[in-house]
């Protein structure tokens, strides 16, 4: 009651989930979920379909009860407290308005339950509708509105009552991709604005990475890893991550001493204390270069050009070495010359490599 | 163009399939009295004059009226029971659905005759110990109206996304009273009106279970009716007929208020007696 009440100064307060878990019938959904939100940040979770995301968000809005664990906003511990007495606001990935009313009456519908008086709750609906560009369309039903409108109202209703955390739900994953991308950037315009906590689920990893201060990559119903969006990219802390997070090739070696010797060359290890033996060394494209030199000889970086893919200031080269393809993301002016079938040398920057899980090292090394 | 003239010809076939008994039975209930007498109403004018048919309700009288306020509890008591029933089934036990579903659908397998052997000493321990009221017939009818109810019902709740729905307006706030009333309620309105329907249509008709358990409605009085005087017991069936048709259209235009369209209607006429007809046929 107390969100609804005042109406400047909304400012975000912080979320934490303690060790939550959650079983299914047989499922770990959630096996020990710890995620500690600062105030007014925004969050994603990213991870694979069935890695427990939509469970951790449910059990935060208290749509279903944790098995074990404590949901704690701005201090209090609400992990018994029921859904509609939570003040969070939450956007679905289906589309969730209210068939008999319109834009404006969902976003009423919230602030009256809240007991805002009536001239207050049009004003504020309005504003709402204004903050999320619908300001035309605030008689229409949620059949007269397209799927991306309809979440703009979503938005708005989530948001009117002014809620401790908002908690967003793939809720672009049922649009198609440009408006998909111009939403998520609103979305993101709209939270800075309001300043409320916020908590996005997606399992697309250019969603997550744009539009996040902090990203949790979800792993098996825990968090392999949760770090700005630059870290998780460029310095997955594990491999699921890394594989996961960006393209990455997954090349055979043989680690020694702290270092992994791949197709001839030696690359330095993230976690240098790993036993020797063979292993699969996960290489990022961007990692992957030209050689410098233009003998092109036989050897294990040798081959030839599959294809390239124009991405703007980079392309991204597919190469055939004989036993494998690797992919090589180079700065556009180096690969305009590289057409299918031309014959390349290619060479590996040292930087810090990470070893592939046991289990897939063994199945194919 | 094909399928237009096969839905005109189905239309008359169907039309002159109820139509020509009713024409009938108002044709046989306006006969005067001996050969070439005129035309008369004088059978329609009679009904009143019967108390078991319409005078006031005791126990043992005026089967319109007990027939009507049967009708009327019935409908609203069943509807009572089974929304939240089906929304919680829905919303937190999914997998019982098609236990629920066919434990509703039993009644249709059950001939009314075998129901009543099972309620006859029910009806006698309740018309000891309880009341004995012919308005207690509603226990039996409501079993007796679930499957229909229950199938309308179904298909309303189908249409909408009642998790996804409700999971909003709590997260908004609402409690579950709020979530039943405010959320789930006008957007199943048509289906509650088609449950409604079915269920008025099936108590006015009913005979079998009342007659059985002894208690003279609507239909038995007709009967009973029909050994003394003939013409007065058709008059009423006819007239019972058209007040349950004029039931069903003015409670089918009741769901659309005025700030909808007309279309809206038309549409809704048209869905409510389609669903009425696959649900009558099952
Ligand atoms: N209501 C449920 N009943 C049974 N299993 C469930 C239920 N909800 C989720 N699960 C299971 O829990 C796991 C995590 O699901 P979910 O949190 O929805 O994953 P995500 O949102 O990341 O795709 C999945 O294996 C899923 O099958
Ligand atoms: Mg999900």
């Amino acid at each position: 009651m107390t969100a609804a009440a005042g109406t400047g100064g909304r400012t975000g307060v912080e979320v934490r989930l303690e060790d939550l878990r959650r079983r299914y019938a047989g499922v770990t959904a959630l096996d020990g979920l710890n995620l500690t939100m600062a105030p007014g940040e925004l969050v994603a979770l990213l991870g694979p379909s069935g890695c427990g995301k939509t469970t951790a968000l449910r059990l935060l809005a208290g749509l279903e009860e944790a098995d074990g664990g404590r949901v704690v906003i701005a201090g209090e511990d609400v992990t018994n407290v029921p859904a509609n007495k939570r003040e969070i606001g939450m956007v679905f990935q289906a589309y969730s308005l209210f068939p008999h009313m319109t834009a404006m009456q969902n976003v009423e519908f919230g602030m009256q339950l809240h007991d805002v008086g009536a001239a207050e709750r049009r004003k504020r609906a309005g504003d709402m509708l204004e903050l999320v560009g619908l300001s035309a369309h605030v008689h229409k039903y949620a059949n007269q509105l397209s799927g991306g409108q309809q979440q703009r109202v979503a938005l708005a209703r989530a948001l009117a009552i002014e809620p401790k955390v908002l908690l967003l739900d793939e809720p672009l994953s049922a649009l198609d991709a440009r408006v998909r991308a111009r939403l998520r950037d609103e979305i993101r315009r709209v939270q800075l604005e309001v300043g409320t906590t916020t908590l996005f689920v997606t399992h697309d990893q250019e969603e997550a990475l744009a539009i996040a201060d902090r990203v949790g990559v979800m792993n098996a119903g825990r968090i392999e890893q949760l770090g700005p969006p630059t870290t998780i990219y460029s310095r997955p802390a594990t491999p699921f991550v890394a594989e996961f997070v960006g393209l990455t090739n997954r090349l055979a070696g043989t680690v020694k001493g702290g270092e992994v010797e791949v197709r001839g060359t030696r690359l330095p290890l993230v976690k240098p204390d790993t036993a020797d033996g063979p292993a699969i060394a996960l290489v990022r494209p961007e990692a992957v270069t030209m050689a410098a030199d233009g003998d092109i000889i036989p050897g294990p970086m040798v081959g030839t050009v599959i294809a390239t893919v124009f991405l703007g200031a980079t392309s991204r080269v597919t190469v055939d070495l004989g036993d494998i393809t690797v992919l090589a993301q180079l700065p556009t002016s180096d690969a305009t010359s590289l057409t299918a079938g031309t014959r390349v040398r290619l060479a590996m920057r040292r930087d810090p490599v990470l070893i592939a899980r046991d289990e897939k090292a063994s199945t194919e090394a | 163009m094909k399928l237009r003239i096969f839905r005109v010809v189905t239309l008359i076939a169907a039309g002159a399939f109820f139509l020509v008994p009713i024409g009938a039975m108002f044709e046989f209930s306006t006969r005067g009295v001996g050969e070439n007498s005129p035309r008369t109403l004088a059978n329609w004018k009679a009904i009143l004059d019967f108390p078991e048919l319409v005078g006031p309700l005791t126990p043992n009288s005026s089967g319109i009226i007990a027939s009507l306020e049967l009708a009327a509890i019935t409908s609203i008591a069943t509807l009572v029971v089974l929304v939240p029933t089906m929304v919680w089934v829905r919303l937190r036990l999914p997998r019982l659905r098609r236990v629920i579903e066919s434990i509703s659908l039993l009644p249709l397998t059950i001939p009314a005759i075998v129901l009543v052997v099972g309620f006859w000493p029910m009806y006698q321990w309740m018309g000891i110990n309880f009341n004995d009221s012919i308005l207690t017939l509603t226990f039996a009818y409501i079993i007796l109206v679930l499957p229909y109810a229950y199938r309308a019902l179904d298909a309303g709740l189908a249409a909408i996304d009642v998790k996804t729905l409700s999971e909003a307006a709590r997260s908004l706030g609402a409690g579950w009273p709020t979530v039943m009333w405010r959320v789930i309620v006008p957007n199943i309105s048509s289906a509650l009106l088609n449950a409604s329907l079915l269920s008025v249509a099936l108590v006015l008709g009913e005979y079998t279970i009342a007659n059985n358990l002894l208690y003279p409605n609507l239909q038995v009085e007709i009967v009973s009716l029909a050994r003394t005087n003939a013409g007065v017991s058709i008059a009423v069936a006819v007239a019972s007929l058209l007040f349950a048709f004029g039931l069903l259209v003015g409670l089918s235009f009741v769901g659309s208020g005025p700030r909808r369209q007309r279309a809206r209607v038309r549409e809704r006429l048209v869905q409510t007696f389609g669903r009425d007809l696959s649900g009558g046929t099952r």
